[in-house]
């Protein structure tokens, strides 16, 4: 779950409070971070991502998945329990 | 609503860090056409990788190149440095364009005479001269560069035999300010082994010397070292008038002229350091007109430029196997161009362009080739853009060196075509195959079967 108290603006930076960090991201990162923080799944998110872009759900996830580990690393992410 | 061309999602922290002058930043032009072709059409049709030549940038740089130097000095001509590039279809581009052929092996000098260069338009340079590649040269009136005493003792054994008087010139070697000095090729100016050999040619009274050749390096940046070494084979040429009142008619200055691949460890791209030809030019033929030779009695100018005449007419086209994250966490992103292909990606850093629209996100990659050998690396790092599994790209400024010391390693070579000055493509180089490779080997009978 991206953290509650993250803000992301519309051009795509973000802002860390806890940590004073900031990021920025591509408009796939930031459909995505917003996919997230609507309460969409994995699979809900792959969806409305292959709805706007061309790619396939195996590409797609891949990347996905690769995306998300950065931002645990990042510590954007905290986990549900 | 038509969907967006898909992007990898990029995220990336935002750093603040001592600003570098020397940053680069990435293209943000795709490269999707080559002298008019479509970069994915010709892939579609010859299959990647894929060498590509433009007839039009080979005959237009040499134009520039020529421009240059007879714009300077009556007397130029080049000779067409085969080791560089010796695709038929090139050699003969720039044999009609006027070069000479200059060849360091029997092979290609076999190449030269079979493009229809005549013998007496061929200049023999190199160490390894065999009995049998004199014997050729000196039958057919080659123009034949001696680069040490061996060289010359065989030449001399085979006049007598042959009873033929060959055209010779010396090659020598210098220093010029630039270093490490390039000592290996013929015979030292400074410490008197090119009098030694040039006091032997004249006392066999059975040689012409028509020249006096050297060359001092490659990739050279500096005019200056061409202007020294013009100034010290004109020395040695007034020497011989003096001495024997013997005229050569030609210096040849070799080659080493540098192209605009980034050398690896510059800070700046080449296009902002390397001297143009109009440099090159200015410093030799001061040199030359500023030496005492009468005006009327000018040595012909002799370049034998291969790279800086060939490099940017040549592009690599490959297509994106995968993206994947090395331990570290960064980028990395596998080609299908290897180092075997790209043997020149060792010494520069090559500019890659993606084929096709890219956004302006890019990311810190490595970039490796499809070898299974952790050598394989195109580029340690470049910025790019982000690449999809499937993208095509352009590796720029291929066209010296790698259609020669390219590797048949683990694959087979790919096709090589060339683009005419109508934009009509024509393969000039057909893709290796099975059938070609197993042509050169040879099982022994015992060999042929097993049991597993």
């Amino acid at each position: 779950m991206i953290k509650k108290n993250i803000a992301v603006s519309a051009s795509g930076l973000i802002f860390n409070p806890d940590t004073g960090e900031s990021f920025s991201v591509n408009p796939l990162g930031a459909d995505i971070i917003t996919f997230i923080k609507e309460g969409n799944g994995r699979d809900e998110v792959a969806q409305k991502v292959m709805e706007k872009y061309q790619v396939e759900k195996a590409s797609f996830e891949k990347d996905y998945d690769d995306f998300m580990d950065l931002m645990q690393t990042y510590l954007l992410i905290e986990n549900d329990d | 609503m038509e969907k967006l061309r898909y992007e990898r999602p990029l995220i990336k922290r935002m750093e603040n860090e001592m600003p570098n002058k020397y940053g680069g930043k990435a293209d943000r032009q795709p490269m999707t056409h080559i002298d008019g072709l479509a970069v994915k059409d010709l892939l579609a049709e010859y299959g990647s990788p894929l060498f590509v030549m433009s007839e039009k940038t080979i005959r237009s740089t040499y134009k520039k190149a020529l421009k240059a130097f007879t714009m300077r000095y009556p007397r130029v001509q080049f000779a067409w440095s085969y080791k560089t590039n010796y695709m038929d279809a090139v050699c003969n581009i720039f044999h009609q364009e006027g070069s000479w052929a200059e060849v360091v092996s029997g092979f290609e000098y076999d190449k030269a005479l079979k493009n229809g260069v005549s013998g007496k338009r061929i200049i023999f340079n190199g160490p390894d001269k065999t009995v049998s590649d004199l014997t050729k040269a000196i039958t057919n009136d080659s123009l034949i560069h001696i680069d040490h005493l061996d060289e010359l003792y065989t030449i001399m054994e085979l006049i007598d035999k042959l009873g033929k008087r060959p055209r010779v010139a010396i090659r020598v070697n210098m220093d010029t300010g630039v270093y490490p000095i390039w000592d290996r090729f013929g015979f030292n100016y400074e410490n008197g082994q090119a009098w030694d050999a040039l006091n032997k040619i004249m006392a066999s009274g059975k040689m012409d010397l028509v020249g006096l050749h050297c060359h001092i390096g490659t990739y050279m940046l500096s005019p200056k070292a061409y202007g020294i070494a013009a100034s010290k084979l004109s020395d040695l040429a007034l020497g011989l008038k003096r001495r024997y009142n013997h005229e050569v008619k030609y210096i040849d200055l070799g080659g080493g002229f540098p192209s605009r691949n980034t050398l690896k460890g510059s800070y700046l791209p080449a296009s902002d350091t390397i001297p143009s030809f109009e440099d090159f030019a200015e410093t030799i033929a001061s040199a030359l007109l500023n030496a005492e030779f009468p005006p009327d009695a000018l040595p012909l100018l002799i370049l034998e430029t291969g790279r800086a005449l060939v490099d940017e007419a040549g592009y690599l086209l490959g297509t994106v196997i995968s993206n994947k994250r090395s331990s570290i966490g960064k980028r990395t992103t596998i080609v299908d161009i290897g180092v075997n292909l790209l043997f020149t990606s060792f010494w520069y850093n090559h500019k890659i362009s993606p084929a096709q629209e890219f956004s302006s996100y890019t990311e810190e990659t490595t970039i490796y080739g499809p070898l299974c050998m952790n050598i394989d690396v195109i580029r340690e790092s470049a910025l790019m853009p982000l690449l999809n599994k499937g993208d095509h790209f352009v590796v720029h400024h291929v066209g010296a060196y790698n259609m020669t010391q390219w590797m048949q390693f683990i694959t087979l070579r790919p096709n090589v075509v060339l683009i005419d000055l109508e934009g009509k493509a024509h393969l000039i180089r057909r893709h290796e195959t099975m059938d070609d490779f197993e042509k050169m080997e040879l099982l022994p009978a015992h060999l042929k079967n097993f049991d597993l």
